[in-house]
């Protein structure tokens, strides 16, 4: 029973570090380069068009995107491993 | 054949393959009824959530007030996306593997609490009814716009239809036809962007021409639209905003309270599993891309073709007479969504920013109004092209309207039929008793959402400050910390809820008057009045932090959780055993 809750809260702690890690590429590709920094990367001419917009109304959808997909197969992995998938 | 037969034969082969869906997915359980019965494939639960998500304002406003507001209202596009990060990571797995039919039922059981539940079922009303009304409006419009009936007249059309697939078939009528919606959307909207976009730019993907060279100039067409709009007195397209805050706020109650959204947060207990619940979430966001990542191209190109019809020699010289406009502007005349008044009678359209003093050149004032609206609405005649498009356009947006509007209907309804009459009044109501209610209680609602529809009260324009600022103030918070912490216990929740939702109604009551009544406002609702730049709308954000807050402190004051509630907060932490649902 002990090893099982273990188990259960080793499970548990990974999930969050997943989280926490995605995250942070949540909140820095939206709030950092859409927003906060938008000015100094619209300095950046990336093939001609600035970089800062191009974040705030494409770019940052992309990393959305990206970020579910990569949860989703790290927690597919994660469940196998612990053995609590279905 | 004539415009209106077109359109009538679209939006007609639309609905009859929405009434077939209805016969063919009839609901014979509150399981059904519900949750669509639990057995949807996440693929299908992807699109039907698009749907279910993507609303009128999304298909019609969003790309107009994108064009009106350049690199400033890109807030929507963050924020309507982001949020399904938050829901895919920190919601929809553990909702689901928790198993039960609505919102205030999670909130109702983790918290041990029928006020708890009963504060949740008063929000999500609030928050769904605030939404649906403006659906309904909208479906009105389209209606009236492309069928030549009056609104009233389209809105009851539209509601005998939702009528007709939400209360026969409820969640699984609803799942299947806005799987159904989702196609005739989505192509309805691409489809008339592919073609400006080959038009303007040379590039058939609208995501890629928006930062293309514009051929007719060879700028880029981002550098192109951002001199033309300089040159008429306007802001630079891609100016930055002045309050970063106000803009990190705004963006961030979005997304939260598209994560606190009810009435999407339910799609994802349809699904079989708990890994389930997460593949929905990815696919769910591929499909609202492909709409997010097309309208920010529509919105640019919209206004660049709006600004080349006005001005065809270029914004230097002199702009069209009103004599020579083009055959759309007088359609669209006559639904008084565009307007011209020759202030400096010289029978041509000056179109401008006012606020710029342009008297040198003779100009006496802007003389051209529109409707934010018709850029997508128009968006197929302004760039000419035929007939069966515009037919297109017409679906479409009824297909937006109805599938969010089905999906708010779904959420009102079974938390009246599940968390109040079955959870609360009558605990002891038969499973038939409880599936007739549902259908009682979602009839009830489409009446009442169509009688708002047609006389909408003063809050109904409220829809981004009501239904987002309340998911985002008091749902979203309560509904993380039921997962995240074992130590949050009712008090501390009720608490948190009330505070967060009070404080954020009293911010936008005191700009935008008490209950929206006109003349109550404490203080004038702009940017100099608000504090630290802070707008009503943004609020929602600062409200969850309270709602934190409060919860933290009050439940760290009191006493723990009982032992089964910690029990239950371990259940939903880890996937297995959700496909066996917890029988009610």
């Amino acid at each position: 029973m002990s090893t099982q809750s273990e188990s259960a809260s080793s499970y548990w702690r990974e999930n969050l570090r997943i989280i926490t890690t995605y995250m942070v590429i949540w909140f820095a590709a939206s709030y950092g380069c859409g927003i906060l920094f938008v000015d100094e990367l619209d300095k950046i001419q990336f093939f001609g068009f600035p970089l800062g917009f191009w974040f705030a109304q494409q770019g940052a959808i992309y990393v959305f995107i990206g970020l579910i997909w990569a949860y989703v197969f790290s927690m597919n992995r994660l469940d196998e491993k612990y053995d609590v998938h279905e | 054949m004539d415009q209106f037969y077109i359109n009538l034969l679209f939006v007609g082969a639309s609905f009859a393959l929405y009434f077939g869906i209805a016969i063919w997915a009839r609901a014979g359980s509150t399981k059904e009824f519900y949750v669509a019965g639990g057995g949807v494939h996440p693929v299908a639960n992807g699109m039907a959530t698009a749907a279910d998500w993507m609303s009128a304002a999304s298909f019609i406003s969003m790309a107009g007030l994108i064009a009106a507001g350049g690199y400033a209202n890109s807030t929507f596009l963050m924020g309507w996306t982001g949020g399904y990060v938050l829901l895919a990571m920190l919601l929809a797995p553990y909702l689901r593997k928790f198993g039960k039919f609505t919102v205030p039922d999670f909130i109702g059981d983790r918290f041990y609490s029928k006020p708890a539940r009963l504060v949740a079922v008063a929000c999500l009303i609030v928050a769904s009814v605030t939404y649906v009304i403006g659906q309904m409006a909208g479906a009105g419009i389209a209606f009236s716009r492309f069928l030549e009936v009056d609104k009233d007249t389209g809105l009851v059309i539209a509601s005998v239809v939702v009528f007709f697939y939400a209360v026969l078939g409820g969640m699984k009528g609803i799942t299947y036809t806005q799987v159904a919606q989702y196609c005739v959307l989505i192509v309805a909207y691409t489809i008339p962007a592919i073609f400006i976009s080959l038009e303007l730019t040379g590039n058939p993907l609208p995501p890629l021409g928006l930062f293309s060279d514009h051929t007719a100039s060879g700028m880029p067409l981002l550098a192109k639209l951002d001199q033309v709009v300089q040159d008429l007195g306007f802001a630079a397209y891609t100016a930055d905003v002045p309050n970063k805050l106000n803009m990190v706020l705004f963006t961030l109650t979005l997304m939260i309270g598209t994560a606190g959204l009810p009435h999407v947060i339910i799609r994802f207990f349809t699904v079989p599993k708990v890994a389930d619940a997460r593949w929905s979430a990815g696919w769910a966001l591929i499909f609202i891309a492909l709409l997010y990542l097309t309208a920010p191209a529509v919105a640019s190109m919209a206004r660049l073709n709006l600004i080349n019809t006005v001005y065809p020699n270029g914004v230097d010289a002199q702009p069209i007479q009103y004599e020579d406009r083009p055959e759309w502007m007088k359609t669209w005349e006559e639904t008084q969504l565009i307007k011209f008044e020759d202030k400096n009678n010289d029978g041509r359209i000056q179109f401008y920013n006012d606020k710029a003093d342009m008297s040198d050149k003779g100009w006496a004032g802007n003389e051209l109004t529109y409707n934010r609206d018709i850029l997508v609405l128009a968006n197929p005649e302004i760039a000419q092209l035929p007939g069966w498009v515009i037919g297109l356009i017409a679906a479409g947006g009824l297909a937006a309207a109805l599938s969010t509007a089905a999906g708010l209907l779904l959420a009102i309804s079974s938390a009246v039929s599940h968390d109040l009459i079955k959870n609360s009044i009558n605990p002891n109501i038969s499973e038939k008793g409880e599936l007739m209610a549902a259908r009682a209680s979602m009839t009830v609602a489409i009446v009442v959402a169509t009688y708002l529809g047609m006389n909408p009260p003063g809050f109904a324009a409220q829809v981004v400050a009501l239904a987002f600022g309340i998911a985002a103030a008091s749902i979203f918070p309560v509904l993380m910390m039921g997962i995240f912490s074992k130590r949050i216990n009712n008090k501390g929740a009720i608490a948190g809820m009330l505070a967060g939702l009070v404080t954020t109604l009293v911010y936008i009551f005191m700009y935008k008057g008490w209950f929206f009544i006109p003349g109550t406002a404490n203080l004038p609702d702009n940017v100099d009045n608000w504090i630290l730049g802070i707008s009503p709308l943004s609020f929602g954000a600062i409200g969850a932090i309270i709602n934190f807050t409060v919860a933290f402190v009050v439940s760290n004051a009191t006493e723990e959780p009982p032992v089964e509630i910690q029990e239950l907060v371990e259940s939903v932490r880890y996937p297995k055993g959700a496909g066996a649902a917890v029988d009610h």
